[in-house]
């Protein structure tokens, strides 16, 4: 009885599907900072008038954008740490998702070849 | 023979945790919950893209962007959104997701012995999953103020594309903020009443990818909507 209560005083590492051991706080702590700083960024240049006319507005925010989304999924949805099958799980309806959403605004003309912006 | 078999099926139930082992060895909960995750995702690219092609065809003000100026509109409106105020509700969001984090790893490590204040700080998971819940109805209250900033200012759901995309695309994530919060309420009682241990691990687990996934689609939102002009 003993010895079972000790087992299920454990994490289930295999059913939870933890492959490699989770990071720790300080590199949560490290994270947040990280997500901070870029959102600084990102609101910054929003007030710039000369970079939001300029062509490397749009692609700058999008890629900040992403890397804060890849963060936050990678760390704290722990899915670097996890079970290659719940890559497979998010990953295959993200890509869905993003070329239905891409594939949406070509065809309603927001996006176009050559101009890489969202009108 | 059968009775062998038996004996150690039974055996091998109580090997994995008191329920029969699954397929892949992982658990059915965890497993469904990155498939609602990667159907979520679909839906709100359905909603961002309505968003995105409806942008700038709204044939009356507010925008979100520019004025609008008479004779569009009976009087000069400003632009709509209001950027330093989601810039901070963007910050607690993000906040929330570093306090979820912390209260699960707090949960993992329950029974290990904390000897500093530090420790015993880091390893309290009714406060971190106390702020939690706090920071997401903080984040619920900014966008609480900014809709009804919004409809006095002559924008709702009925006044034009914009407005029409705009608060369904929000409400629909604000609605899963007030459910991850009412789930991390449920959590924090739970704790209260008897106490999460690392048994319960999975549990926060699950509520923690759904919390962060909501965050997640926050980023896109917050840079799609609002920062892209």
């Amino acid at each position: 009885m003993a010895h079972d209560t000790h087992e299920a005083a454990h994490v289930d590492h295999a059913a939870m599907g933890i492959d490699k051991e989770h990071p720790t706080w300080s590199t949560y702590w490290k994270v947040a900072v990280i997500l901070t700083l870029i959102t600084v960024v990102e609101v910054w240049i929003y007030y710039i008038p000369s970079f939001t006319a300029s062509r490397l507005f749009v692609p700058s925010l999008l890629i900040m954008s992403a890397f804060k989304f890849a963060t936050v999924v990678l760390f704290y949805m722990h899915l670097r740490y996890d079970h290659r099958l719940f890559r497979v799980l998010f990953t295959g309806p993200l890509i869905i998702a993003m070329t239905t959403l891409i594939g949406l605004l070509f065809l309603f003309g927001k996006l176009k070849i050559g101009v890489g912006a969202i009108n | 023979m059968a009775h062998a078999a038996t004996i150690d099926s039974t055996h091998d139930e109580h090997a994995h945790g008191g329920h029969p082992p699954t397929s892949t060895g992982l658990d059915h909960k965890k497993i469904a919950i990155w498939a609602f995750i990667g159907s979520e995702c679909m839906l709100f690219a359905s909603l961002i893209s309505t968003y995105l092609i409806y942008k700038g065809r709204s044939r009356v003000g507010p925008y979100p962007h520019e004025a609008c100026l008479p004779p569009v509109c009976a009087t000069a409106l400003k632009p709509i959104l209001n950027i330093p105020v989601t810039s901070a509700s963007t910050f607690v969001l993000l906040m929330s997701s570093l306090a979820m984090v912390l209260a699960l790893a707090a949960v993992e490590t329950k029974d290990q012995p904390k000897h500093t204040f530090g420790e015993r700080l880091l390893g309290n998971s009714k406060l971190w999953l106390f702020m939690t819940a706090l920071l997401g109805t903080t984040f619920l209250g900014f966008q609480a103020f900014e809709f009804t900033s919004f409809v006095h200012e002559g924008l709702t759901i009925r006044t034009n594309l914009f407005g029409s995309s705009f608060f369904t695309l929000t409400g629909f994530h604000g609605a899963h903020v007030t459910a991850g919060v009412l789930w991390l309420l449920t959590l924090l009682a739970i704790d209260a009443r008897r106490g999460l241990g690392p048994k319960d691990a999975l549990n926060v687990d699950l509520a923690a990818l759904y919390w962060h996934f909501v965050d997640v689609v926050w980023i896109a939102i917050f840079t799609l909507v609002y920062l892209i002009k």
